[in-house]
């Protein structure tokens, strides 16, 4: 046998298949780890933008003057999962709070950003993401109907607790046509997150550390 | 006979279209195309994606060997698809968050496995790139038609939310076509999207009859890529 009918005998062989492959599966995940190294600080970068992004929609701009990225609080939220909430300061008093609150849509989770001021009244809320029917369900993004708007200056007293629900189950919230799931679920996360709000009031608004206020607690 | 671009051309957008005669890549297309704008975005992204994988199972058809040709086909175009994801979410952000819902759709999508398996794998580098520029456009083509008719009927518009894909200069393109449509929500959902795409497929089978052509559909796909 020559070289060459004997290179042939080795590319057909078992051991060349896998080798082969083993070699397409390391140059690939050479590749993508390579990709991952270059873009994780970007996509990170970009994360970081997008929530302050929704941050500033939520807590308007002229009420505060630290960075509500760096001044966050964790807490055990509604149903037991860990809570980061951004904490809004003027002149180093604690004036409104953001944070993420998850409703129950049609196609799945509905990620919202809502602030609340120091009395419990709604600053604003915002769609973060969410996997309900274009078309349909996704009128509860600020891009494509202005229902989101809706719940500025709202709070739990107003419109009263019982009518924190769409107008079809005899609420004070207008439904989208064709649509009633999904704004039934975001309907029922803010209010969620208005009673954590208040529930954990002292907590968010620095009451509760008054006695002991370290710059250290204020990190975390 | 003619030109192989010429035939290429032909092949990627209507004798042997991914969505109408190879009927490959329901999945994606049923999902999205509920709006024109939403078929595009989807479309677009998947040109990028066949072009690249064309070029490179083209450039590495003398080093796959037959036997191992699947999973190595697979890695690649998975890999290729991570990149691509990576790449626009890191610096084409506003892209990334229109189209992101659709990249990781695109793995799914058996009609780029399809065109590694049964052209590039067997052509030449340029020829397999033109080849994923045409199939692409042609599926491009095809996500965009059957969401104009499902937006249409279902919703009313045409090209809602262009501008968030395309930027603001897109804006004239958002048309409302019957004002004031209450919407048919059957047309949004999935079975509103096998109806048009059944449809459209027996007129594309009038439309080849009435030229006097053989209506059958051109062999260009592999069984494996049929079993996908």
């Amino acid at each position: 046998m020559n070289a060459s009918s004997r290179i042939q005998a080795f590319r057909a062989s078992p051991l060349f298949q896998a080798l082969l492959l083993g070699v397409f599966a390391l140059v690939t995940a050479a590749l993508l780890s390579m990709g991952n190294q270059t873009t994780r600080g970007e996509i990170e970068k970009r994360r970081q933008e997008d929530l302050m992004a929704s941050l500033v929609q939520v807590i308007p701009h002229e009420m505060h003057d630290n960075d509500l990225l760096a001044d966050t609080l964790s807490l055990a939220g509604p149903d037991g999962a860990p809570v980061t909430i951004y904490r809004a300061r003027k002149g180093g008093a604690i004036v409104a709070a953001a944070y993420l609150v998850t409703g129950h849509g049609y196609g799945g989770d509905i990620s919202l950003i809502m602030g609340v001021d120091l009395s419990g009244k709604l600053l604003g809320v915002r769609v973060i993401s969410h996997f309900e029917t274009p078309g349909l369900g996704d009128k509860i993004e600020e891009k494509k109907s202005g229902w989101i708007f809706g719940f500025a200056g709202l709070s739990l007293s107003s419109p009263p607790a019982e009518e924190w629900k769409v107008k079809k189950d005899g609420g004070h919230f207008d439904q989208f046509s064709g649509a009633t799931i999904t704004p039934r679920g975001v309907v029922a996360a803010v209010r969620k997150g208005l009673e954590f709000f208040a529930s954990q009031h002292d907590a968010i608004s620095g009451e509760a550390a008054k006695v002991a206020v370290r710059p250290a607690e204020a990190g975390q | 006979m003619s030109n192989p671009y010429a035939q290429i051309s032909r092949d990627g957008l209507w004798s042997n279209n991914i969505v109408f005669a190879q009927v490959l890549a329901l999945c994606p297309t049923l999902a999205v195309t509920g709006t024109a704008t939403n078929g595009l975005g989807m479309g677009l992204a998947t040109t990028a994606v066949l072009v690249m994988t064309g070029l490179l199972i083209s450039l590495l058809r003398n080093v796959i060997t037959p036997q191992v040709r699947i999973p190595a086909f697979i890695i690649v175009i998975a890999m290729v698809v991570t990149l691509v994801e990576m790449a626009l979410n890191a610096w084409v952000h506003e892209l990334y968050k229109v189209l992101g819902l659709f990249i990781p759709l695109i793995v799914t999508n058996c009609a780029i496995l399809g065109r590694a398996e049964a052209y590039a794998s067997k052509e030449n580098g340029a020829r397999a790139a033109f080849d994923g520029l045409m199939m692409g456009i042609g599926f491009t083509l095809a996500l965009v038609v059957l969401g104009a008719v499902r937006e249409i009927l279902g919703s009313g518009t045409l090209f809602a939310n262009a501008s968030l894909l395309l930027g603001p200069a897109f804006k004239h393109l958002e048309l409302v076509i019957i004002p004031d449509y209450r919407g048919f929500l059957l047309m949004i959902l999935p079975p509103g999207g096998f109806l048009v795409l059944g449809f459209l497929m027996a007129a594309k089978r009038i439309i080849e009859r009435r030229r006097g052509r053989s209506g059958a559909i051109e062999a260009g796909c592999s069984p494996a890529a049929h079993g996908a």
